[in-house]
């Protein structure tokens, strides 16, 4: 798949050239190497399991160091996802790895929806990158991906076959992520029933149209390998972080009564495999096909959802800017519209209470005149009768002072008699 | 529905002392599982992984896009085959074989497959004749500046798609090395125009063409007065100042910028000297070795531009000059001149209305007018 593409693209309008001397670009891988070096690597994976299965043991053991994981109880009333980020380093390798647990899976009552947290937690990472890839000023190159790589899906080693539970969850991931299946605390299982259960696990897989990761073939350097183990999946693991003696050296096992069983020994376990092929080998592998598969595929159906289309009803090739621009000017003119409308009604609506207002205004003034009409009819009914009172006080006074100026000579006169008499009586 | 998964971010610094992690006793060959040697349980294997991706380079291949300008006759079709040491010019490939001045600048690219010890690589050398050949020489780098944008478009286009390929074809310019004339006296207003403008797009590297005509005291003063101009007009060529990421990168920079432009020979044609097969020019008076550092200066472009920093200029062009143009691009194509969000992203968002709180109607009598308020208010 990938060589059919190089070579087209080779081919595209380019002869072949034969140098006639050393140029030197053949230091270019070496140079791409240095810079990738120089900027670390990043590394993302997810165990999916039920709780007490074995993941945490299994991922100290996998990278050779702690990680400090508590055990998690069995009553979380919903799966949670826990991710921890850790800076490694091995010669002049540095990796940043995140391990991403599944906390509680299982453990539920009603296990219909213990996928769901899952399936959020993988788009979430992809929507994260979609974002940052479709931002104007991005940075894509510092960027921190945590889109998961890997996904390793621990089955409970009962020795039958896989439960609904594992086949539900495994059928919503396997368009998402690669996952890797591997059955977990595999010392419980005997070597023969050990086979017969892989097979059983695989045709389980196959029948119900699980896609799980395959190791690829296209490189020669590692088809070989990668086909034989193709062939050993699912890895049946065991994981220790504890050290015992054997022999004469200490090597991680887990003791028994009755034995002793080594993680590193191929005979006894396959974890050897696992990390040979999830470490060595294909760790790149991984990366490259959650970018150019899994992502690509949640991209397409993303801005499809989003009403994006690469061909138009025409069948002319329309960029997804094009269609943004499409969208975004029929978004506006509709806004315009609306707005349009809504500032008519609300011409509409002052009008109306501004001739309401003239009414009542109109009115207001009609009464205001009546009124003043009437209060002036009454000041003058008023002043009528002022005046009316005013001549009858003025006819009165002059009538009083006649009176009083009669009684004033009526007096004169009988004070005159008086004296008279009064004079007359002395004499 | 489901709660939000709890990011510890837990930031230990694991280094080798603390956790076993030991240098592998062997390089793991890929594809053969070695045992773990009898020691040697605390190896992982992280470092595989650089083992990985240079598999995965080689599989893939390497694409460089080289842009050469300079006028007619500067040699550059020679330096071209000098550098690659095969015919990857265009002359070698066009049908007709006399040479002509076109009319007009004509931009020609021309593919090669190369292969040099299973690093296999798709070479594009973009010649441009007609470059300063003209009478009226203004503008000319218009049509240079518009095929430079044209391939950044060609690439944006390709990664805006919905259904995009797995590997978007490369053909945006990594390198443009641009042949000044060996006058000995200064640039030409065609030269600061051109790299003026142009320094901005794409990677430049100058070069001083036919070096072989100026005595090594000229070279020296040439190149001085060069490098003057270019900082008193703000030019700056690769590798640029800015892009320096750290002490290491500087200095090793620094000293490449002392000697830039490099002032080179080029030539195809092999003689004898001092019973060595050598490429160089031969003269009356003398034989030019052109790989001779003490003859020009070809050999240092050619580490620079090939061996030592072919990554970087690729990586300079994807992540700086092709941003900064879809950047542009992307702007532009949102373009209102007010207000845009600054992550013009998928999701359209509405902008905030300009006011439709205008109230349209005169104002009345007093009393009457403090109504009208009121009411706007309620609606």
């Amino acid at each position: 798949m990938a060589s059919s593409d190089v070579a087209q693209q080779l081919d595209n309008s380019a002869r072949p050239l034969s140098l006639s001397g050393h140029v030197g670009f053949d230091s270019l891988p070496d140079q791409l190497v240095n810079k990738s070096t120089c900027q670390g690597f990043c590394f993302n994976i997810l165990c999916i399991g039920e709780t007490g299965i074995g993941k945490s043991t299994l991922m100290d053991t996998l990278f050779n160091t702690n990680f400090e994981n508590c055990e998690s109880s069995h009553f979380e009333p919903q799966v949670k996802l826990r991710a921890q980020t850790y800076d490694l380093q091995e010669t002049n390798v540095r990796l940043r790895l995140t391990v991403v647990n599944t906390v509680g899976f299982g453990d539920q009552m009603n296990k219909h929806d213990s996928f769901q947290p899952v399936v959020g937690y993988i788009d979430r990472q992809y929507e994260t990158y979609l974002q940052e890839e479709l931002k104007i000023k991005r940075s894509l190159h510092n960027y921190h991906d945590s889109r998961l790589h890997a996904c390793l899906y621990f089955i409970s080693p009962s020795g039958h076959s896989l439960k609904s539970l594992d086949l539900v969850t495994m059928k919503k991931l396997d368009s998402k992520v690669n996952i890797i299946p591997v059955i977990a605390k595999a010392d419980t299982i005997s070597k023969s029933e050990l086979h017969k259960f892989k097979i059983k696990i695989m045709s389980e897989l196959v029948s119900n149209g699980v896609q799980i990761y395959q190791f690829p073939l296209d490189d020669e350097t590692v088809a070989k390998v990668n086909t034989t183990m193709n062939g050993h999946l699912p890895f049946a693991v065991v994981g220790s972080t504890e050290e015992v003696l054997v022999g004469n050296k200490m090597v991680k096992a887990r003791q028994y009564p009755w034995g002793v069983v080594q993680v590193e020994n191929e005979s006894h376990c396959d974890f050897v495999k696992l990390r040979e092929m999830l470490i060595c080998i294909n760790m790149e592998d991984l990366r490259e096909q959650t970018h150019t598969r899994h992502y690509e595929l949640y991209r397409r159906c993303k801005l499809e959802e989003m009403g994006f289309k690469d061909t138009d009803p025409e069948s002319k090739p329309v960029s997804l800017q094009e269609t943004y621009e499409a969208k975004r000017t029929e978004f506006l003119q509709d806004l315009q519209r609306r707005e349009e409308e809504m500032r008519q009604l609300f011409v509409q609506r002052v009008k109306e209470k501004e001739s309401e207002l003239k009414d009542a205004e109109r009115e207001l003034q009609g009464r205001f005149e009546q009124l003043k009409r009437l209060h002036a009819e009454e000041r003058n009914v008023l002043e009528e009768k002022r005046r009316v009172l005013e001549e009858d006080q003025s006819s009165f006074n002059k009538r009083r002072a006649a009176a009083q100026l009669l009684q004033a000579q009526s007096l004169n006169v009988n004070g005159k008699k008086d004296k008279d008499r009064k004079n007359s009586g002395f004499m | 529905m489901h709660s939000e998964p709890k990011m510890e971010l837990v930031w230990s610094e694991v280094n080798p002392s603390q956790s076993n992690m030991s240098a592998p006793q062997h390089q793991h060959p890929p594809g053969k599982v070695a045992p773990p040697g009898a020691g040697d349980f605390s190896y992982v294997g992280i470092d595989a992984i650089l083992e990985q991706m240079r598999r995965k380079a080689m599989k893939r291949g390497f694409e460089l896009n080289i842009m050469v300008v300079g006028q007619s006759g500067l040699g550059k079709s020679t330096l071209m085959n000098t550098l690659f040491k095969s015919n990857v010019s265009r002359k070698s490939v066009s049908s007709t074989p006399e040479e002509r001045i076109p009319k007009t600048i004509e931009i020609k690219s021309i593919s090669h497959d190369i292969e040099e010890k299973g690093v296999r690589m798709k070479l594009t050398v973009i010649d441009t004749p007609g470059f300063g050949d003209q009478i009226n020489n203004e503008n000319c780098w218009q049509p240079i500046m518009k095929f430079i944008n044209d391939q950044y478009e060609q690439y944006l286009q390709e990664e805006i798609n919905i259904d995009r390929k797995k590997r978007i074809p490369d053909s945006r310019v990594h390198c443009c090395i641009y042949f000044i004339p060996p006058t000995g006296h200064c640039l030409r207003p065609l030269d600061v125009e051109f790299m003026r403008h142009l320094s901005n797009v794409v990677n430049i590297v100058p070069v001083i063409a036919k070096a072989d005509t100026l005595t090594l005291e000229e070279r020296d003063s040439f190149k001085q007065t060069i490098r003057e101009e270019l900082r008193a007009n703000g030019i700056d060529v690769y590798p640029q100042k800015e892009f320096d990421e750290d002490a290491d990168d500087r200095m090793i920079n620094e000293k490449i910028r002392e000697m830039i432009p490099f002032a080179v020979v080029g030539s195809d044609q092999e003689y004898q000297v001092n019973g060595k097969r050598l490429l160089g020019r031969k003269t009356k008076w003398g034989t030019i070795e052109v790989e001779n550092i003490a003859h020009c200066e070809f050999a240092y472009l050619r580490d620079l531009l090939i061996r030592t920093h072919m990554q970087n200029i690729k990586d300079i062009t994807s992540s700086i000059h092709y941003e900064v143009y879809r950047v542009r691009r992307l702007n532009e194509s949102n373009g209102q001149p007010n207000g845009q969000p600054p992550n013009g992203q998928a999701n359209l968002q509405a902008n905030p209305q300009d006011n439709p709180q205008a109230n349209p109607q005169p104002q009345q009598a007093n009393g009457l007018a403090a109504q009208h308020q009121v009411l706007t208010h309620e609606m």
